[in-house]
């Protein structure tokens, strides 16, 4: 084997992944620019753009202040004046702070006055890695409910790499839900040439027969792993990978249930108001005929994410959760 | 002001000019009122009235591809940057052929082409983005200048900190001004804030500071002329505070009684116009011949776009659904 041929098979993390596409769409195009807390001198609390700095200057990876709503303002600005800013919050829990500026200047500028925010925000989000309440929240139901915003998660390193990618060439805001647990815990061969993942599409990740798992991040994970389990005993379960979160992909998501005509929604986010919530409601109000049993959602209670592991493990998912409940439903 | 300062400093164009765009404001404020008191505008109505010096004062002194990003109390600077008298009344009608087509209301507009940036309405919203904008120009070494400002209310809220902050660390071309009229709604100043002048807060985050009398059309002319210059220069942002008065409620339907009488009669002394006859007259520019000219031109003009507004038609229902996204996001 040829030392290129080692070089197009070497794998590449998840975090790996998420930092070619910057450095890919960065020398690709010079209106892409990085700003958020400690991603130039120190490479960004995950080390995603650690080189970054010597190789793009001060002025393309900017280290802000701790302020997360004046720099994303700051973004929503430069973006509108045709740059593309792709803003790193250090956790997804901090994005509470830019609040305010997202939802209400860059979701509403271009319905209001035409004005589009190419701008992207890359937001750390989810649990298992004992971060408590303030450092592993799924913050995407807040702004489900924000027209204006697309919403991404994806789960393995060719969909984040691809989705970046597709964000930061997209004219409109986009948050970027990257799963930390994810970093450096999967792997992938990734093409060499440029890729994108377009933003809207969902993707079957396994085909089956006998119930749709609808879901998205690390979840996915565990629905394939819980699909595995189940095959053993003769249950084939769909699982379908969301990849975007707004604009929602109802056509896959539609033509997986009427296959298989039961369904479970799975997602780390809080169990009341989530995104299951709204998919359920829809498949009640358009596939209500071809539906064979209850609409199932597996999620974590309605609390704060907890810090001691016995807490944080009752409160995530489990595969034996969706096993059960896979079970159940298959039997109903 | 000194008027061997203004001959010397001021052309006498610019200052009829000036003049004109003054009586152009309150005229088209004053229209807007009187429909607001006739129920043929809805929703809120906000004016800028006694305060029209300012955002004259400043929209003349910058140059044509300077970006501003203004609040509710900036009338002028739409006039000045060629938002017709026709499409402002559209947009208070809520017509199609309004700059927001009926999306947004009121002062509510804005348009990249012509360099100003739509006002939301939670206030110091727009000083990050303005900052952001003069990130832009930094970042591509134009010699561009942003502008944003807000009320004394606005001064409390945490983007007015986070943004003077970031703009004084990067040393952006950005200037930043409060419209002090004493007044955020029923709050007075002393409940607003502990200090007697806002300009206090420019030494905190490290950029220079002015107190401007806000109803000296010059003085405010000459002063931002001065900070934009400075921006320009590359030598970072600075801080002006327009000291004036609200002569009229927070929004038109407010009789603002918790104001003294003794304060209104005071400031009425003292009324932009007022002032810059005085001035146009010391110096020879003007009299009451052409005083009366130039407002029987500017009601002209007010007409002229009721008229247009009147006959343009409303948006469809329908049209609630256009624009959430945009196809592309240009360069400006």
């Amino acid at each position: 084997m040829t030392t290129e041929t080692m070089q197009r098979q070497q794998e590449v993390t998840y975090l790996e992944a998420i930092s070619q596409a910057l450095d890919e769409e960065m020398t690709r195009d010079e209106r892409v620019f990085l700003m958020g807390e400690d991603i130039g001198t120190y490479g960004g609390a995950f080390r995603i753009t650690e080189g970054f700095l010597q190789k793009y200057g001060e002025w393309r990876i900017l280290d802000t202040p701790l302020a997360e709503s004046g720099f994303v303002g700051a973004a929503i600005g430069a973006a509108m004046m045709g740059l593309r800013p792709v803003v790193e919050m250090q956790f997804a829990d901090f994005i509470s702070c830019a609040f305010d500026q997202i939802t209400e200047v860059a979701a509403k500028n271009h319905y209001r006055w035409g004005a589009a925010v190419p701008m992207v925000i890359r937001a750390p989000f989810g649990g298992g890695i004992h971060g408590g309440p303030f450092h592993s929240e799924c913050p995407e139901g807040w702004f489900f409910h924000s027209p204006g915003l697309k919403l991404v998660a994806p789960s393995t390193p060719y969909d984040a790499k691809g989705l970046l990618k597709a964000a930061i060439r997209d004219p409109n805001p986009v948050i970027y839900f990257e799963h930390k647990f994810l970093y450096r815990r999967i792997k992938a061969v990734l093409p060499q040439e440029d890729y994108i993942v377009p933003i809207g599409k969902a993707e079957v990740k396994r085909t089956g027969t006998d119930l749709s798992v609808i879901t998205y991040g690390a979840m996915v994970h565990l629905a394939l792993e819980a699909a595995q389990q189940l095959a053993k005993e003769g249950i084939e379960v769909e699982v379908v990978d969301l990849r975007t979160l707004i604009p929602l992909d109802i056509d896959t998501i539609y033509a997986s249930v009427r296959k298989t005509s039961k369904a479970i929604m799975l997602h780390e986010d809080n169990k009341t108001g989530g995104i299951g919530a709204e998919i359920a409601a829809r498949l009640a109000e358009d596939c209500f005929d071809c539906l064979d049993g209850p609409i199932i959602r597996i999620a974590p209670p309605d609390t704060p994410v907890p810090f001691s592991t016995p807490l944080e493990e009752f409160f995530l998912p489990k595969t034996s959760e969706i096993v059960s409940a896979a079970k159940k439903l298959v039997a109903y | 002001m000194n008027l061997a300062d203004v001959t010397r400093e001021i052309k006498r164009a610019d200052l009829l000019q000036m003049y004109y765009y003054l009586r152009l404001t309150r005229a088209i404020e004053d229209r807007v009122t009187a429909l607001y008191r006739q129920g043929r505008i809805v929703g809120g109505c906000y004016t800028s009235h006694g305060m029209e010096a300012i955002s004259v004062g400043y929209a003349s002194a910058l140059e044509r591809d300077d970006v501003i990003a203004p609040f509710h109390r900036d009338m002028g600077v739409f006039l000045i940057r060629g938002f017709t008298p026709g499409e402002i009344l559209a947009q208070y009608l809520g017509k199609r052929t309004g700059p927001t087509k009926g999306k947004d209301g009121n002062v509510h507009m804005g348009d990249l082409k012509r360099g100003v940036i739509g006002f939301v309405s939670h206030l110091a919203d727009n000083l990050p983005v303005a900052a952001g904008v003069a990130l832009a120009f930094k970042i591509r070494g134009e010699s561009r200048v942003a502008i944003a400002g807000t009320g004394d209310g606005g001064t409390s809220r945490g983007d007015f900190h986070e943004a003077m902050n970031f703009a004084a660390v990067r040393k952006l071309p950005v200037v930043f001004f409060c419209n002090n009229n004493q007044y955020a709604y029923s709050t007075p100043q002393r409940l607003q804030m502990a200090i007697h002048d806002v300009v206090d807060r420019a030494k905190a985050y490290g950029m220079p500071g002015e107190i401007v009398d806000g109803n000296d059309v010059a003085a405010v002319y000459l002063a931002a002329r001065c900070a934009i210059a400075r921006a320009r220069a590359g030598e970072g942002p600075t801080f002006l505070e327009f000291k004036t008065m609200r002569m009229h409620g927070h929004s038109e339907h407010d009789p603002a009684k918790y104001v003294p009488a003794e304060l209104l009669e005071e400031w009425k002394k003292k009324d932009p116009i007022l002032k810059a006859e005085q001035l146009l007259t010391q110096l020879g520019y003007g009299d009451e011949a052409s005083f009366h000219e130039a407002g029987e031109r500017a009601k002209k003009e007010i007409e002229a776009g009721l008229e247009f507004a009147e006959q343009s038609p409303l948006p469809e229902g329908r049209e609630v659904l256009e624009g959430v996204f945009a196809d592309k996001a240009d360069s400006y």
